[in-house]
């Protein structure tokens, strides 16, 4: 299990292999990685800012990854979110699931994803090539998704 | 508690036993305070989250703006989300934020 919150770049294949060292029970291997989109609308972006509540991401980060650990029956799983200024193009997140069988491993990277986007205090701030940089909204579907797992909570 | 004595920045009190607390601001609450993080003493009578930003809202126009739509503003207690009703109590910390929008 492992939350890191970084500036530097991640290298997916590396933690790929630093999580499943030493764990023969895993049939399984899941991951997302979220990117800096090439444009705001229409707009081409210049950068992309990510603010977040130091101490506080890093909690709350463990908490979301225990609970899809409890909840899928997961063998290891990897949370590596990036701050300070990204281009487009770059990565900005990165979840690994690991589990003895697909299905689990699948389900808790779609989970972990929505309970990031709702729960961990992290921010972005756009800037576009010709204007001042903008906050981005929070999108009402993404706590749609939230509740999509809270309705099957036991 | 501390005494108002460790302190030294903030402005004398007339109540020495008054809870402080450190409050953070992140995103756009940030920047139309203007600051990332104040000490402050709570007037009596500030006993939840949504008593604090009623407060906030006299501060100034500064936080004024910030706090003008209050369902716009997430609230943490130590370090831990709450909702409007969430007593302060002896929480050493308060954090203010728009909805999150990461991943």
């Amino acid at each position: 299990m492992a939350v890191r919150v970084q500036e530097m770049a991640f290298d997916i294949s590396a933690e790929i292999e630093a999580l499943c060292d030493g764990q023969p029970g895993i049939g399984a291997v899941a991951t997302f990685i979220g990117k800096v989109r090439q444009s705001a609308g229409d707009t081409p972006l210049a950068s992309l800012s990510l603010e977040h509540y130091p101490g506080m991401t890093e909690d709350e980060l463990t908490r979301i990854e225990a609970d899809a650990s409890a909840r899928f029956n997961l063998s290891a799983s990897c949370i590596i979110h990036r701050i300070g200024t990204l281009l487009p193009g770059d990565d900005i997140v990165l979840v690994i699931t690991a589990a003895p069988h697909r299905h689990n491993a699948i389900a808790a990277v779609d989970f972990l994803m929505d309970y990031l986007k709702s729960r961990a205090p992290f921010w972005k701030k756009e800037t576009t090539v010709d204007g001042p940089g903008h906050w981005v909204d929070a999108r009402t579907s993404d706590a749609d998704a939230l509740a999509r797992w809270q309705k099957t909570d036991p | 508690m501390p005494s108002s004595a460790s302190h030294p920045d903030e402005v004398p009190m007339t109540n020495p036993g008054t809870h402080l607390i450190t409050i953070r601001y992140f995103a756009w609450v940030r920047e139309k305070i203007g600051r990332a993080e104040e000490q402050v003493a709570l007037p009596d009578g500030v006993t939840t989250i949504a008593d604090v930003i009623a407060w906030q809202q006299q501060r100034g126009p500064h936080f004024a703006s910030a706090f003008a739509e209050p369902t716009a503003i997430r609230a943490a207690l130590d370090r831990i989300h709450v909702k409007p009703d969430a007593k302060i109590g002896t929480a050493r910390e308060i954090g203010f934020f728009p909805p999150m929008t990461g991943g």
